[in-house]
């Protein structure tokens, strides 16, 4: 008997999570836009954007760099070396792009927004906003929240960009693949619509859920610290692991049938 | 609340990603060539289209003139047809006498189309390539692509047929 109470006691918690990260989305986002909170906006993407842009800029180059030496070793068996470029891009501007991007950024900036917004809870600063008659969620929560969903997408095309060149760099300038064939094979290869936009599409999706995860876990964060370091943990695990289901499931929407 | 530093700082943050976007937009896919310009539309008939598919790039002595847009089948005749867009830079260059042939960039790469102009009757008016009217004018000369088990069967028995 114990075992059904506890599986509607979870059950119910788990739906009124949702229904609450839902309520405070709703009232920071869907109201008449105020312009003098844009400044606001442009104070969070700093924190969030480019303060993240030196780990994205090293792991992208990196990544492109380790991938065109992979590539390079099992391709030049069969000749075929003059395929690493689209190799790279493909897999940089599908895949290692937006998730990676993603991953990075809720280890960087997600966890970051949920201690903040979880300390401003602890040490009564919303309750204090309510008191002036300023509305926390639209004060503190919207602005990071479109802060995010702006630069995540920026993020994920300097990751991918960096990452091609990382690959020229080490599979072109090192390892001597013919510079015509790395980028006209790739040209060839990639198309705007299909892998591109397609790519930015993904980063905007993750955007949005490592955002909310982590601004939603900071605001219902229990007020203690052992309730802020918990929630901190939670925004990391939560946003990584929906990163790595979404991903497969809009991979196979975008590219699973053809 | 926002200091010039910050805006300054944010202001570069955009503007690598703008430089990294048209970096990818084009030198990685190149859009530039092949989503822009004016084209002309220019049809083929073929026996065997081999592993040619839609983007695969047109070529005359290796430059390249245009791309494959799209690839069916004739339904009255079952056989493939391509469509080619030519850019306009070389509209009325090639004689309706012009053959087309799918060849492949080297032994594992890419299949493209390689088109080999024809010639003029001095004296003629001459007839260039491409629909004219609202008419579907096809190409007929055209070779088709290498398949590697034919030639093997060429091989092995085309010696006894001589």
């Amino acid at each position: 008997m114990n075992w059904l109470i506890n599986l509607g006691a979870g059950t119910l918690a788990k739906l009124s999570a949702i229904g609450n990260a839902s309520l405070m989305l709703w009232g920071a986002l869907v109201a008449f836009p105020r312009f003098k909170n844009i400044p606001l906006i442009i104070h969070q993407i700093y924190i969030v954007g480019v303060q993240s842009l030196l780990i994205i800029i090293v792991s992208g180059l990196f990544i492109g760099m380790v991938m065109a030496l992979q590539g390079y070793t099992i391709l030049v068996n069969y000749g075929a070396e003059g395929s690493l470029g689209p190799m790279v891009a493909l897999s940089l501007l599908r895949e290692l792009g937006p998730v990676v991007t993603a991953l990075l950024f809720a280890g960087r900036a997600g966890s970051a927004l949920t201690a903040e917004i979880g300390l401003m809870k602890a040490t009564e600063q919303l309750s204090s906003l309510e008191m002036m008659a300023v509305d926390p969620l639209r004060r503190v929560i919207a602005p990071r929240f479109w802060a995010g969903v702006i630069s995540m997408p920026l993020l994920a095309i300097i990751f991918s960009a960096i990452g091609i060149l990382g690959g020229h760099l080490v599979g072109v300038d090192w390892l001597g693949v013919d510079a015509g064939s790395y980028w006209s094979i790739m040209q060839a290869t990639v198309d705007w619509d299909k892998d591109v936009v397609n790519g930015i599409i993904k980063s905007l999706v993750f955007a949005l859920v490592v955002v909310w995860i982590a601004l939603y876990k900071g605001y219902a964060a229990i007020p203690t610290s052992e309730g802020i370091s918990k929630a901190t943990t939670e925004t990391v695990v939560f946003s990584s692991l929906t990163i790595l289901g979404l991903d497969f499931v809009l991979t196979a929407l975008m590219f699973g049938i053809n | 609340m926002t200091s010039k530093k910050t805006e300054l700082m944010v202001g570069i943050f955009v503007a690598l990603a703008i430089a990294a976007t048209l970096l990818l937009a084009l030198q990685v896919a190149n859009k530039g060539m092949s989503g822009s310009g004016e084209t002309y539309t220019v049809h083929a008939k073929f026996d065997n289209i081999g592993g040619l598919k839609p983007r695969s790039s047109v070529k005359v002595g290796g430059v390249v003139i245009g791309r494959v847009s799209d690839i069916y089948l004739d339904e009255q005749e079952l056989i493939p047809v391509v469509v080619m867009e030519i850019s306009d830079e070389y509209a009325e260059t090639f004689p309706e006498t012009s053959s087309v042939s799918i060849l492949t960039a080297g032994l594992l790469g890419e299949q493209y189309i390689g088109l080999t102009p024809g010639f003029i009757f001095p004296g003629e008016e001459p007839i260039y390539l491409g629909d004219k009217d609202g008419e579907t004018k096809f190409i007929v000369d055209t070779k088709s692509a290498l398949v590697l088990e034919d030639l093997i069967g060429q091989f092995l028995f085309g010696k006894d047929s001589d």
